[in-house]
């Protein structure tokens, strides 16, 4: 009995890694696109919690970061009135958490507007980020 | 000796208001104290040299931020496709 309860809960907990491990990835990952601009330091996060483009832009670029960018406006929004807040609350609170974020070499908007490429330090942020 | 000297001399300005000896003594010490007053205030209202820095949404404060700062990260977290 004691067995049997043990290979039915070992079951369910493959299955459950199983599913999960296959559902996580495929909704989370980001567009190849986005990815390789991101990693490549074509695109970087700005304060104003937007994907910026770091160099010339080009229209493949303009249209991973609207894209990208037109998606985020509408979770802020959401987001803005769950929390009672105003989108720009929300999504300058969201740039503060997504520099933070920003691994070694993507690239990062600064409290100058300056682009900076982000190294193990600690980013330059805007004073009022937590 | 010296300091005595200096030290009676430069007493009155205050005694003799003090004092009251009624008359152009005490009003030319108040004028005298209005106009110091006066140029005091210009030295201290002097344009500042930096130039003066709007920052972005300087109407955004700081504590809404650390409010929202929780559910931010949890909403990033959720959606690490667009992050």
């Amino acid at each position: 009995m004691t067995k049997n309860l043990t290979r039915v809960v070992l079951a369910a907990t493959a299955f459950a890694t199983v599913a999960g491990g296959l559902a996580a990835p495929a909704y989370a990952q980001r567009d190849p696109a986005y990815a390789s601009a991101r990693s490549a330091g074509l695109v970087g996060e700005k304060m104003d919690g937007y994907l910026g483009i770091v160099v010339a832009s080009t229209p493949e670029l303009q249209r991973i970061v609207n894209d990208i960018n037109i998606k985020r406006r509408a979770l802020y929004s959401e987001r803005a009135r769950a929390t009672n807040a105003t989108i720009e609350e929300y999504a300058l609170t969201a740039g503060c958490q997504a520099i933070l974020k920003t691994e070694p070499g993507e690239k990062y908007q600064a409290p100058d507007g300056s682009w900076q490429t982000r190294t193990s330090a600690p980013p330059q942020r805007d004073s009022r980020c937590p | 000796m010296r300091i005595r000297d200096l030290t009676g001399r430069a007493g009155p300005a205050t005694s003799l208001l003090i004092k009251g000896p009624a008359g152009s003594v005490a009003k030319k010490a108040a004028a005298l104290l209005l106009v110091s007053v006066g140029l005091a205030g210009c030295i201290t209202v002097n344009a500042p040299e930096e130039p003066i820095v709007i920052e972005l949404n300087v109407n955004i404060r700081q504590e809404v931020i650390y409010r929202l700062a929780q559910d931010a990260g949890d909403t990033i977290e959720d959606n690490a496709d667009i992050f």
